[in-house]
């Protein structure tokens, strides 16, 4: 039975009708919010390509149920962060540094990695702290060394 | 005034030419608006032999590319970009490309092989020279003055005094031109080049990173429905029964359809159609087909031989000196594991029929023959079927998208509704085709230092000639009109070698079959072939008591300066030691190596050479790759930063391959369904990579997808071997496999 559910993303606060309370947020950011930066990867929570920031914290998207998420929790996607005309600090990096190739995983290294930064503010997270942080994040084409230089940079 | 070869569209199209009808309703996203964009252009031919099918220039002088090479995610687009902008003299942004799209792009072939740029790329090079010079011939005539008085600069043609845009020239008009591909026009000098050689910033990442860019998964049909397929649980397994009411509590369920063993759910949402798919209860025979993993390379030696295929360097008669009394003997035997490609997106598609037409939206590499899979699959005409390239996740190969897209027809066939397919991972890990196991002999007598015969028999899957066409699974499962046909990829490359050896016989054993599907993978065949190879250079190199550079280089044919060079220059690079393998002297439980390995591609074309260093714990069995060192000339570069990324990713995903990947399967189905059953390199994993690129601007620009990544299994195993003395023959290199060899060596 189609139930609405109020979600903050984006700064917005939106509506959405679903048929099941249970549906991973993935699903309503790409499906019913047409949203492109959180990736549909495993469905399995292994990957990372569906990474968003809820409460400033990195959630992985495809095995989070909307039923778990308040109202007032602050969903943050790619496209919330910052866009090609204004990007994030971190995107703005990802782009000096060329470090993309297929680019399906970066969603993922860019939300862990900001996530990452804004929990250790202040500090320069050294090479090893920073491969630790994106450890659970999968990369298929082989960018690592791009993305570690380019968190590097912020 | 009259132009010899400017018409106009109006004309083109009075001559009868295609007219593609494709409506779509506004408000679409991007790259259906591109789509729309293309419509405009659909009176255009698209044989490989005219001018027009590769360019268009609008009134306003912007240029549209056509291209049959599609981006999977590699930058080819910026590249193919910086060919045309340079050949043509027009501003780089002024220049669009639209791929793949087999209404409105060439047949260029499938974009794999490392071949977009080589060919692809020099196809649409050839049509902008020519292209260039008609309009250089145009404006001459426009402005009263000879050609070579005139001047071009961003798309503007000038005299002494005056001056004429391409767009005043040809703008909504074609070139009329014929452009011969094996009598390609002179190109610009190497010296006048401005874009070309550059790099120039990828034109995708701004995008990719802020969530802008429209990937196959984000794209979206008005009226579309969602599907998911439902694979039987053991790939021969026959479907017996369906029970429809198992799902009949989830909303939205559009409908089940079955045809044959082919199982799918269209429901209205996403979630609706996986929760179906999920759910769905169905009974299947019993199927146990597969070999037993544990003989997995005892039944590929067992298995039926097609037909032997002789190497391309086979010279002399290696018996005699095998059997030549008092030479020393050297044999070993190599297995290379099967590998899935394992994109991060799973595969998706779109299928639409409307009035008996089909169109399909897929990240497909080769949608000009996923067109003619799928009109052989429904029995349509090929011109009712029409394939639109969108750039999906990174595609290594033939994966599962052209199956993706097979299913979604099928099943927009059942519901008369645009459906989207979208892959589970376990469909993606479970039911692409796979690279498949390599199984490899090596022999060789030496006098002395001397090599004096090499013996190689290379045991993979036979290929249709000229078939590149993998059976699609939903054409196979529901007993619709599928390919007969087996097409691993031209595996056979580089299993002949590039040295001098008086008496060499290479034999390609190409097996009837192999356990699963197979097809492409990065580098196929060149991977396995070359790493075996060079193992095995390695073992006589030691052998011989001798430096593995110094011993590579002795028998390279001397007229090869530029694989003599690669091979220089990592070495120096590397700061390599001269001095025989192993290394012998490390005490404590971690050792480390250097090994090295060389390759010129498919014996024609790119060369690379590789140094890897690594780290070997003894009691654990585990290896750290912490260096490689590459050194890589694949002629004129068109982008050097575009070319590193590709190389690191080489390096960085055959790491991965070499230490870590191993399809398992049951005797029923592939069991490494996830990324815990298949895990890959993370990024505590990751080696630093060190590379000098040779560029070559004088040169043609040879393939650079691939070539790096040949040579990374052989330098890891060459590297084992010096820091430990212990040779390791069986890709994937695990902790266990390290330990057996040691232990084995003790």
């Amino acid at each position: 039975m189609a139930v609405s559910k109020s979600l903050n993303v984006n700064g917005k606060q939106t509506q959405l009708t679903i048929d099941d309370p249970d549906m991973p947020l993935l699903y309503a950011l790409r499906d019913n919010l047409a949203l492109h930066g959180p990736r549909f990867g495993c469905g399995l929570g292994q990957c990372g390509a569906c990474t968003v920031h809820v409460d400033g914290k990195a959630v992985r998207s495809c095995v989070t149920p909307l039923s778990t998420l308040k109202a007032a929790s602050k969903v943050v996607t790619l496209e919330g962060l910052g866009t090609p005309q204004k990007p994030h600090p971190l995107q703005k990096a990802f782009i000096d540094e060329q470090a993309v190739q297929c680019g399906y995983c970066i969603n993922g290294m860019i939300m862990e990695a900001a996530a990452f930064l804004a929990a250790n503010k202040g500090k320069k997270p050294s090479e090893t702290e920073i491969k630790q942080a994106l450890a659970n994040n999968l990369c298929r084409c082989g960018t690592h060394a791009r993305i570690v230089r380019a968190i590097q940079r912020v | 005034m009259t132009n010899t070869f400017i018409h106009s569209r109006r004309d083109l199209l009075k001559g009868g030419a295609l007219v593609v009808g494709f409506s779509l309703t506004s408000g679409v996203p991007g790259v259906l608006a591109q789509a729309a964009g293309q419509t405009a252009a659909a009176a255009k031919p698209v044989a490989l032999t005219e001018v027009d099918t590769f360019l268009v220039i609008d009134a306003k002088g912007a240029v549209t590319v056509y291209s049959g090479k599609v981006d999977l995610g590699t930058g080819v687009k910026t590249a193919l970009t910086q060919i045309v902008a340079d050949e043509l003299d027009v501003a780089f942004n002024t220049v669009a490309i639209v791929q793949g799209d087999t209404a409105t792009t060439p047949d260029q072939g499938p974009t794999f092989g490392s071949l977009s740029i080589q060919i692809g790329g020099m196809q649409i090079r050839n049509a902008a020279a020519l292209a260039r010079a008609a309009l250089i011939e145009e404006a001459a005539k426009r402005l009263n003055a000879k050609p070579e008085e005139l001047t071009i600069e961003n798309g503007v043609i000038s005299g002494k005094t005056q001056k004429v845009g391409f767009g005043q020239l040809i703008g909504g008009k074609t070139f009329n031109l014929k452009v011969d591909h094996a009598k390609p026009p002179k190109w610009k000098d190497a010296k006048d080049f401005k874009i070309v050689g550059k790099s120039i910033p990828r034109l995708d990442i701004p995008d990719k990173v802020t969530g802008k860019f429209t990937y196959m998964h984000d794209v979206r049909v008005p009226g579309m429905l969602h599907g998911r397929v439902v694979r039987p649980p053991a790939i021969g397994a026959k479907l017996e029964s369906v029970d429809e009411a198992s799902i009949k509590a989830i909303p939205g369920i559009v409908k089940i359809v079955r045809e044959g063993n082919f199982l799918g759910v269209v429901a209205q949402s996403e979630w609706g159609a996986i929760k179906a798919a999920n759910q769905l209860k169905a009974t299947w025979s019993k199927w146990e087909g597969l070999p037993e993993q544990a003989k997995l390379y005892e039944h590929v030696r067992a298995s039926k031989i097609a037909k032997d295929e002789p190497g391309a360097t086979n010279v002399g008669n290696t018996k005699e000196a095998m059997d030549k009394e008092g030479s020393k003997k050297l044999r070993a035997t190599y297995d290379f594991a099967i590998h899935t490609h394992g994109s991060i997106g799973p595969s998706c598609a779109i299928a639409e029929f409307k009035d008996g037409k089909l169109t399909s939206w897929s990240a497909s590499q080769m949608t000009h023959h996923l067109q003619k899979q799928l009109a052989r699959m429904l029995a349509l005409p090929v011109e009712n079927v029409r394939c639109i390239y969108v750039e999906g996740s990174g595609c290594y190969g033939r994966n599962g998208h052209e199956d993706a897209a097979a299913d979604a027809a099928l099943l927009a066939k059942a519901v008369g509704k645009p459906v989207r397919v979208q892959w589970s991972r376990a469909d993606e890990h479970g039911w692409d085709p796979k690279g498949p196991p390599t199984l490899i002999d090596m022999r060789a007598a030496m006098d002395g230092a001397n090599v004096t015969a090499w013996e190689s028999e290379f045991f993979i899957p036979q290929q249709t000639p000229n078939m590149f066409f993998v059976p699609l699974v939903a054409a196979t499962l529901s007993g619709l009109p599928a390919d007969e046909t087996i097409s691993p990829g031209n595996i056979f490359q580089n299993s002949a070698i590039p040295y001098k050896f008086a008496n060499i016989n290479t034999i390609n054993h190409r097996l009837e079959t192999t356990p699963l599907r197979p097809s492409w993978i990065r580098t196929p065949g060149r991977m396995q072939n070359t790493y075996a190879n060079e193992c095995f250079m390695d073992e006589l190199a030691a052998a011989a008591g001798e430096d593995p550079v110094a011993f590579r280089r002795r028998v390279i044919d001397p007229a090869d300066k530029r694989g003599l060079e690669v091979l220089d220059r990592v070495a120096a690079l590397a700061k390599w030691e001269n001095r025989a393998s192993p290394k012998r002297g490390d005490s404590g439980d971690v050792v480390t190596g250097r090994g090295v390995s060389y390759c010129k591609y498919e014996l024609v074309r790119t060369y690379i050479a590789v140094v890897a260093e690594v780290e070997v714990r003894k009691t654990t069995g585990e290896i750290r790759v912490t260096r490689f060192y590459v050194a890589h000339d694949c002629g004129q570069i068109i982008n050097p930063d575009g070319l590193k990324n590709q190389i690191e990713g080489n390096v960085i995903q055959t790491v991965s391959r070499t230490l870590i990947e191993e399809l398992k399967f049951s005797r029923s189905a592939v069991t490494s369904v996830d990324w815990v059953s298949y895990p890959i390199l993370t990024f505590p994993q990751v080696p630093q990579i060190v590379m000098e690129l040779i560029d070559r601007p004088s040169e043609k620009p040879w393939g650079a997808g691939e070539p790096s990544a040949a040579v990374v299994p052989s330098a890891i195993s060459n590297a084992v071997f010096d820091a430990t003395g212990v040779r390791l023959r069986s890709v994937p290199y695990t902790p266990e496999k390290v330990k057996a060899a040691m232990r084995g060596s003790a």
